[in-house]
């Protein structure tokens, strides 16, 4: 109960930033919810189903390419976002027939090379991307105040309805057949859970959102390159992020992603030099000090489970 | 037909090259079972010091060579004892993102240790032609070396006692650890061997392309490329990963364009790792 209160506190309390503060700290919260967003979506094929996917990126570049095209015809403007929704979650179903089948180090290469394929194929087809220049959007008619507005709850609308999924999913048979696929794959299989569909539905579910986040954030900053659509640290960022928080909790991802981006724009904003040294000291501290993220920490002993929201999956723990 | 040879000629300097830089990485991901994104930066540091070796201190590369190789060695020895031996047994998220947060480190403090401007070695040693094929010397000699080398970790890995040592904890780390093999330093001279390969070809590179640290990525990209082609863990097939990739590459850059030449080589290995994901010469045991 006291989790999901914090939750609801903390949507409030971005909700009502925009009221109550300036646009850099509305600036600060969109991204709060982007990366939540992202945290989340990844924690349905890294959290749940252990698949170690660096494709966030590729998703998330698909996605803010796809909004950008369309929303440069003239659309109405959820719309083109709608579109990259459904092209990246189609996109991802295909790719996940192609690319689940491998397993552990051979996925994680494969998932990485589709962020370079994409990338590569963005800037060299440039009569529809504009290539290396970039892509200029349209700029969201109404001024920074309302502008920042749309974006933020749009963002916030986009984090609720992962979340919402992903309580879905952690309480359904999928979030049950995925933590299986987790432990042992083969016993899975013998069981009877149909593992190629579980996979492909939990490799969709986590590209499906990551489209929607990056058709947002390309009409949000209304210029987008290849290099920072599909760049490589977000598609390492994201699991980081994951992983910090819990992986394969439900609060997990919102928490990792919310420190994460507090201590990136609170400490190593100010060390622009040393910013990748920083990031990359944050990871190797996390790995050693923090294996099993903030939401496992040992002082959970003191909590009681429902801190974590998440009785099946202590369930689960206890009876290993 | 000229141009025939010609990309043939290219394909087989760059094939080497590749071979090069792939070896160490298909060693460490064999053995170890980690995928080590900190290769890029080991070739870009390896290059970057050939570079200001040459400039300011007057040492031929083919000199420092050597000694950035050792050099190499002890940082790779030094990081997989000190830190990743910790979690190598840990599944792949986990040492893979351990290796990518080394290695924002590493490309952190060589960025500002050396900018991110592009540096060559120029040797200027003249070019060679035959049967109307032109080749600068300074290639040629940098693909025989990068050769030698990969036949050089082929005859230690075959013959020599640590050789056979590291083959075994290949083939099965717990018996290789009841025959009183120390895995542990296996591990981390390994890793150094890799390190150093990675630091070697970074020289040899160095005298052929400019080489600066923005493409850290692009030599861990080429590296992951060949491993899938060649198959993982074996000399053998990082030559033969690194020459097709070599071959394909110099054809795709003469007919498509050298953007459509790294698609190409990725969509080709995404296509292996569907079909056949042990690669061309995939097999156990690391020979």
């Amino acid at each position: 109960m006291r989790s999901s209160a914090f939750f609801i506190l903390s949507m409030l309390v971005l909700a009502a930033a925009p009221f109550i503060a300036d646009n850099y700290v509305v600036r600060l919260c969109t991204f709060l919810c982007m990366y939540a967003a992202l945290a989340l979506s990844w924690n349905f094929i890294g959290g749940y189903a252990g698949y170690p996917s660096f494709a966030t990126a590729g998703f998330f570049g698909l996605g803010a390419y796809a909004g950008a095209l369309t929303q440069n015809l003239g659309l109405w403007l959820p719309l083109p976002w709608l579109f990259a929704t459904v092209v990246v979650a189609l996109f991802a179903a295909g790719l996940g027939f192609a690319i689940l089948r491998m397993k552990g180090h051979y996925f994680a290469i494969g998932s990485i090379s589709i962020v370079e394929i994409l990338r590569l194929l963005a800037s060299s087809w440039a009569q529809l991307t504009g290539g290396g220049d970039g892509l200029n959007v349209r700029i969201l008619p109404g001024g920074p105040d309302y502008a920042g507005r749309v974006f933020l709850y749009s963002m916030m609308a986009v984090m609720i309805a992962a979340f919402i999924t992903m309580l879905c999913v952690d309480r359904s048979r999928l979030g049950f057949g995925l933590r299986c696929i987790k432990q042992n794959e083969d016993a899975a299989d013998m069981i009877g859970i149909d593992v190629t569909s579980y996979k492909t539905a939990a490799f969709t579910l986590s590209a499906m959102y990551c489209g929607t986040i990056g058709a947002i954030y390309a009409s949000w900053v209304a210029y987008i390159d290849p290099s920072d659509a599909f760049s490589i640290l977000l598609t390492l960022k994201v699991p980081v992020m994951t992983l910090l928080g819990g992986p394969g909790t439900v609060y997990g991802p919102i928490l990792g992603a919310w420190v994460f981006v507090l201590l990136e724009e609170m400490i190593w904003a100010k060390f622009l030099e040393y910013n990748r040294a920083i990031l990359g000291a944050v990871i190797v501290l996390l790995i050693f000090a923090l294996p099993g993220g903030l939401l496992r920490m040992q002082w959970r002993r003191k909590w009681p489970s429902s801190v974590f929201g998440l009785p099946g999956l202590n369930r689960l723990k206890e009876s290993r | 037909m000229q141009t025939t040879l010609q990309i043939a000629a290219n394909g087989l300097m760059l094939g080497a090259l590749y071979a090069c830089i792939a070896v160490g990485f298909s060693l460490v991901w064999g053995v170890l079972n980690v995928i080590n994104m900190l290769h890029g930066s080991f070739i870009v540091l390896g290059g970057y010091m050939a570079f200001f070796a040459w400039r300011d201190l007057g040492v031929h590369p083919l000199v420092s060579l050597a000694v950035i190789a050792g050099l190499l060695f002890l940082l790779g020895w030094g990081l997989q004892y000190g830190i990743i031996n910790r979690v190598v047994m840990q599944p792949v998220l986990t040492t893979l993102t351990l290796t990518f947060g080394l290695d924002m480190i590493v490309y952190n403090f060589m960025t500002l240790a050396f900018t991110a401007t592009p540096r060559r070695i120029v040797l200027d040693l003249g070019n060679i032609e035959f049967l109307g094929v032109v080749m600068p010397v300074d290639r040629i000699v940098a693909m025989v070396l990068a050769l030698a080398l990969t036949g050089l970790l082929f005859a230690v890995l075959r013959s020599s006692k640590l050789g056979r040592a590291i083959v075994a904890v290949r083939m099965d780390r717990d018996a290789a650890a009841l025959m009183g093999i120390r895995v542990d330093r296996i591990y981390a001279i390994t890793f150094g061997i890799g390190a150093l390969m990675a630091g070697a070809c970074g020289s040899l590179l160095a005298v052929v392309y400019p080489v600066t640290s923005s493409m850290t990525g692009l030599f861990l990209g080429k590296a992951f490329v060949v491993c899938v082609i060649g198959g993982l863990g074996s000399v053998p097939g990082a030559l033969i990963g690194g020459l097709s990739l070599g071959f394909i590459e110099s054809a795709a850059g003469h007919w498509l364009g050298p953007q459509d030449a790294m698609t190409i080589g990725f969509v080709l290995m995404i296509l292996l790792l569907m079909t056949k994901p042990t690669g061309l010469l995939g097999k156990q045991g690391y020979e």
